[in-house]
């Protein structure tokens, strides 16, 4: 019987070594190690041997086994590196081939500023305040400190609809509005962003429609000081912290005293170039204390409060911005120029 | 204003003042120097010279050499092609070694043999303004007044060594259109006194009251009137120095009382205007209101009816003979054969000039200062001071005594500025010394106590009217550098958007990340488009602007949708054909023909699909977009919204759509279902007529998702329990909807149905004519224990009964 065994194991383990592929393998382990295979055959064979005989039988058979077992784990392990590494092979791919990408729109540019210039004043504690495109004439002018005959009311500069009703020309009505809603409660602090209306012919430069941002605060004892501060600290975080900004004196009748700020040219930090037209200066706000006449007419009196309001115009600031020459990009909106601004 | 500095200091002295230095003060403190103009632009060694004779050139027809005397050592021979050259001509001569404008260098030359040492100059040459020059002066040489002196360089004669500052005036600074107030405010800037002229009148003889009568019947309209009059003037060219300082400050000199009046109209401010005396009927001039249809030719020839109320002078027979403060009519022009003037300076209010040139589209130099207000204190200085340059570059005798109506006298206003109030408004500290000093540079006096300020404002400075004009006087002048930076100080306000604007930008957000791209149209449209897209805004008029700029752009819009069309078709056009966009805006309602109110202005979101959802890759093909990208797109946005269950589609044949791929949004609010917007693809003839491909819209109204949005949220228990999912295949007839499956499927399962999804549907011919299969997949599920077989085949087997019953749904096997 140790014979048979030993013939057994010579067999298999040639049979092994002759192994090409997993699945004659698993035949051989069922042939030579299965219940019904070939050592069980010769095992079964065992009750008619001696007691003395048994177990050195028994244990040579479980050598044979451990002996075909071990060949076949290896051969096993052998087989599953060589599919692993076929299948690896296999599945190589082109890592220079361009991914799926992810579909990104975009916000639209004028609404990109629109929203940063939001979040400053946010969180400088302001409100964001939103009035009416059509505009009564009362609104727009005449709140404003714009006497009937001033030229700015004149039908060639304006979008009339009706003798009272017009296209803002401005987002000041904003103010007035938000002025006549509080009813004389302090302190009123708000930017109102939104779309405007003037009467110009399109080219680079002039759009019949464009966005402004104003902003007003109205409170007790607002200094033109808290005005230069404001400013200072809004454009600092707009154009960066070495931005600074020089105040002229201008006129505007809703503001007394006017001024237009200039801040420093973002394009070369204020060495002059041709962005600046090599002042070094680019003339971006118009600002001013709100005119006694404007608190009076929206009902606070301007003896006991007083105020100051800014506002410049969005495209303007998108244009600096993005080095965009022609403000009619804004609203043809080409998608080759929109798709730009999809990014941070 | 052009402001030239060789005129300025004839009122202040700017010894020692940089020009381009005082060009940047002025900026600084209020008016904007937009520009200086060196009236030199490159002439040196030219020097006047006179012709001693001239002779044609052996050689050339159209040369003349002419021997000149220019002050030098020995006389020179020049060769000249100007016609116009004489003997006896006093001219300009560019001297060998002079350089002219433009870099031209005179050297010695020959001439078609002709030796020639210098060139005589025309004034173009010279560098002067052709437009500026009088006819006479345009072509040829300059001929100079006989009177000058030989040798005299010509920059100092033309006025050449003068450097002209361009005041950009804002509307209320109109006292700086004028010589005088510009000179009061540089005196500000500079801290320097200010000399007014001192015209010495001698008005002797005849009563100017004999000669000429005055009459106001529009008190309202004018405060003042009063003429002069000037006997036997003699019309010639005006002083050489005066035509200078005219075309220095842009004005084409024409004659002596012409440029007179124009000269002190620039001094003062105060337009004036000549009459030729002899022209006005009855002696008299009135000042009235035009009647309806009441004509005048006026000095440009041209034939103006006038509108009612247009204020005019008129003659002793009530015709009309100037449009008052605009322009003056042809008729009583001074020509060259006047001998008499009346001389006119009136104050007439600056919203009837400003009317009147607005009408007749007529602007000037006059009408420019009316129209914002001239000083009423300059109305007798400037007339005595043209009378007496007229007597002494026109040898007119003026008659005695001035011939005037005045209705209001000037008055120097008040007023009282407190400088704890100037202190408190700037953030600054000056002190009540430094706040008059500044005030006293001004001109303004100052009175009363330390801690308010009497100030008397002088009339020319009409834009003072209350404290903090002054106030802003003073802070420009002390400089706005030198105010401080602070921050507001006072309560502390939490800062934020309202629910809808911060709603808006999530939308944005959401719509961008998900490929969305976000345009901005115009708020103006073509007339009759919006009717394409009426759902809306039913009963809706459209508005239209009173002077639309084209018809491009002559309404308001009532829909996004128009507009998107045409930033699709532009995309189109330039080979963007796969497009998701869209736009949050307002869009206009109103349902009155003619607005007495403001109309309504409704935030809609417009979204507009078309082309390829994916583009053609390397491994994928381009897939087209259809009716449920559009919809998925809606859905996840009412999801994100949080608004998922009070949203319904209904199919809808809304205008402007494909009828069998279009819908109606409705939100079931707390006041019950209303139709919120509309969603499907373009009706096929108007995507042919825009040349457009598939192409799917939606618009809707953004109040309504703002109201219900983002409510409170409990989160859902995660279940612990497993679910048993069976699917279910029913063949139906094809107009039966999925969601009315889906109803169903939900009302006969009751509370043990988790969710229910379509995931296949399809017709053929195997099903037969008219039907369609639908699977669908049914997830069951109880939170407290697990589901029986049994449970859920009961329940199923509910659900399968209740298809066939309401559908005559067949199960397939």
């Amino acid at each position: 019987m140790k014979e048979r065994l030993e013939a057994l194991k010579a067999e298999a383990l040639k049979e092994l070594a002759e192994t090409v592929d997993a699945g004659h393998l698993n035949d051989l382990r069922v042939k030579y190690l299965g219940k019904k295979g070939a050592l069980t055959e010769i095992l079964r064979g065992m009750g008619s041997l001696s007691a003395e005989e048994r177990p050195v039988i028994g244990q040579v058979g479980n050598e044979v086994r451990a002996a075909i077992e071990a060949v076949i784990e290896e051969k096993q392990a052998n087989f599953q590196r060589q599919e692993t590494e076929a299948r690896l092979a296999a599945e190589k791919v082109d890592v220079t081939l361009p991914g799926r990408p992810l579909k990104q729109g975009s916000i639209h540019p004028l609404n990109q500023v629109i929203q940063e210039i939001e979040d400053i004043f946010i969180g400088m504690g302001y409100r964001v305040a939103e009035g009416p495109e059509v505009e009564t004439d009362y609104h727009n002018f005449e709140a404003l400190n714009l006497p009937k005959d001033h030229p700015a009311r004149d039908m060639q500069d304006s979008f009339y609809l009706t003798e009272e009703l017009l296209m803002r020309t401005q987002t000041s009505p904003v103010q007035v509005r938000t002025m006549e809603a509080m009813q004389g409660e302090v302190p009123v602090k708000i930017i109102c962003p939104g779309r405007v209306f003037r009467r110009d012919d399109d080219d680079a430069t002039h759009s019949f429609q464009f966005h402004q941002i104003e902003g007003l605060v109205v409170g007790k004892r607002i200094r033109m000081s808290d005005l230069k501060g404001t400013l200072l600290e809004f454009t600092r975080k707009m154009f960066g912290p070495n931005t600074q900004i020089r105040l002229r004196p201008s006129f505007f009748p809703f503001t007394e005293p006017s001024v237009e700020v200039d801040v420093t040219c973002m394009k070369c930090g204020g060495d002059g170039c041709r962005v600046c037209k090599q002042s070094g200066w680019l003339e971006i706000l118009g600002s001013g204390m709100v005119h006694p006449r404007v608190l009076e007419m929206s009902g606070y009196d301007p003896e006991e409060y007083s105020g100051f309001a800014f506002g410049m115009g969005v495209e303007r600031i998108a244009m600096l911005k993005y080095g965009v020459d022609d403000i009619r990009y804004f609203y043809n909106n080409d998608l080759r120029f929109l798709q730009q601004f999809a990014r941070v | 204003m052009k402001v030239s500095t060789e005129w300025l200091s004839d009122y202040i002295s700017l010894d020692g003042v940089n020009v381009e230095e005082l060009a940047e003060q002025i900026t600084r403190s209020g008016i904007e120097i937009d520009s200086i103009e060196n009236r030199n632009q490159g002439v040196t060694n030219v020097v006047v010279g006179f012709v001693k004779s001239k002779e044609k050139h052996p050689d050339a027809d159209k040369l003349n050499i002419c021997i000149v005397d220019a002050g030098q050592e020995e006389e020179l021979q020049i060769v000249c092609g100007a016609k116009n050259v004489a003997a006896g001509q006093k001219v300009p001569v560019a001297l060998v070694g002079a350089k002219l404008p433009g870099g031209l260098e005179i050297k010695k030359a020959k001439l078609r043999g002709v030796l020639s040492q210098g060139m005589i100059c025309s004034a173009k040459e010279l560098g002067l303004n052709d437009k500026l020059l009088p006819k006479e002066q345009q072509e040829g040489i300059l001929v100079l007044p006989e009177d000058v002196e030989i040798g005299t360089p010509i920059t100092s004669l033309l006025g050449l060594d003068d450097k002209v500052l361009d005041f950009d005036l804002t509307p209320n600074r109109s006292d700086c259109l004028s010589m005088i107030g510009a000179a009061y405010e540089v005196g500000a800037i500079l801290s320097r006194d200010v000399k007014l002229p001192q015209p010495e009148l001698a008005d002797t003889g005849v009563l100017a009251k004999e000669r000429v009568q005055v009459k106001i019947d529009a008190s309202e309209l004018c405060s003042r009137y009063a003429v002069r009059y000037i006997a036997g003037v003699k019309i010639g060219p005006s002083p050489l120095w005066m035509q200078n300082r005219l075309m220095a400050a842009g004005i084409r000199p024409i004659s002596n009382i012409v440029d007179i009046t124009n000269y002190v109209m620039l001094e003062y401010g105060q337009p004036l205007h000549a009459f030729d005396a002899d022209k006005i009927a009855g002696g008299t001039l009135g000042v009235r209101q035009a009647k309806a249809g009441e004509k005048l030719v006026t000095l440009d020839g041209q034939e103006r009816e006038l509108e009612a109320g247009t204020l005019l002078i008129v003659d002793g027979e009530d015709r009309p003979v100037a449009l008052a403060g605009v322009m003056g009519g042809l008729e009583t022009e001074v020509t060259e054969q006047t001998v008499n003037i009346v001389l006119e300076s009136a104050k007439f209010a600056g919203g009837s000039v400003r009317r009147t040139s607005r009408t007749l589209g007529l602007r000037s130099e006059a009408s420019q200062r009316f129209e914002k207000e001239v000083d009423p204190a300059a109305v007798i200085p400037a007339l005595d001071r043209a009378a007496a340059l007229m007597a002494v570059h026109a040898g007119g005798q003026v008659a005695q005594g001035i011939v005037e109506i005045v209705h209001r006298e000037p008055e120097e206003k008040v007023i009282a500025l407190s400088l704890q109030k100037l202190n408190d408004y700037l953030g600054t500290d000056i002190s009540s010394l430094e706040a008059k000093a500044i005030l006293g540079r001004l001109r303004f006096e100052c009175a009363g106590a330390e801690d308010v300020i009497e100030v008397r404002v002088p009339t020319r400075r009409g834009d003072i009217t209350r404290d903090v004009d002054l106030i802003e006087e003073v802070a420009r002048l002390y400089g706005y550098d030198n105010i401080p930076t602070t921050m507001i100080e006072g309560i502390t306000t939490a800062g934020g958007y309202t629910k809808p604007q911060a709603l808006r930008r999530t939308i944005r957000t959401l719509l961008t990340h998900g490929g969305w791209q976000e345009v901005m149209g115009y708020s103006f449209i073509r007339e009759g488009v919006s009717a394409k897209f009426p759902q809306l805004g039913e009963g809706d008029r459209e508005i239209r602007l009173a002077m639309p700029m084209s018809e491009d752009r002559s309404v308001l819009r009532g829909s996004l949708l128009p507009g998107m069309i045409d930033i699709a078709v532009y995309n189109r056009n330039r080979k963007q054909d796969n497009l998701a966009l869209f736009e949050i805006g307002g869009i206009f309602r109103t349902e009155e023909a003619k607005l007495t109110k403001q109309p309504s202005e409704l935030p809609v979101i417009g979204l507009l699909l078309t082309g390829d959802r994916t583009e053609k890759r390397w491994n994928a093909p381009a897939e087209k977009v259809d009716f449920f990208d559009l919809k998925g797109a809606l859905e996840s946005l009412f999801e994100y919204l949080g608004l998922a269950d009070r949203i319904s589609y209904e199919a809808d044949r809304p205008q402007g759509f494909h009828p069998g791929r279009s819908a109606s949004v409705f939100l079931n609010g707390t006041a019950g279902k209303e139709r919120i917007g509309t969603l499907g693809q373009l009706h096929p003839e108007l995507q042919r007529e825009m040349d457009l491909e598939d192409t799917y819209a939606a618009e809707l109204r953004l109040e309504p998702l703002y109201r219900y949005a983002g409510e409170a949220y409990v989160y859902q228990e995660l279940p612990r329990y497993p679910a048993m999912q069976r699917d279910i295949a029913v063949v139906v007839g094809t107009e039966v909807e999925a969601g009315a499956l889906i109803r169903t499927i939900r009302e006969t399962a009751g509370e043990l149905l988790e969710s229910v999804e379509v995931f296949d549907v399809f017709t053929g011919a195997k099903l037969g004519e008219g039907k369609m299969s639908v699977a669908l997949s049914l997830v069951y599920r109880h939170m407290e224990r697990t589901l029986t077989d049994e449970e859920v085949a009961a329940v199923h087997d509910r659900v399968v009964a209740g298809l066939s019953q309401t559908f005559e749904a067949e199960l397939r096997k």
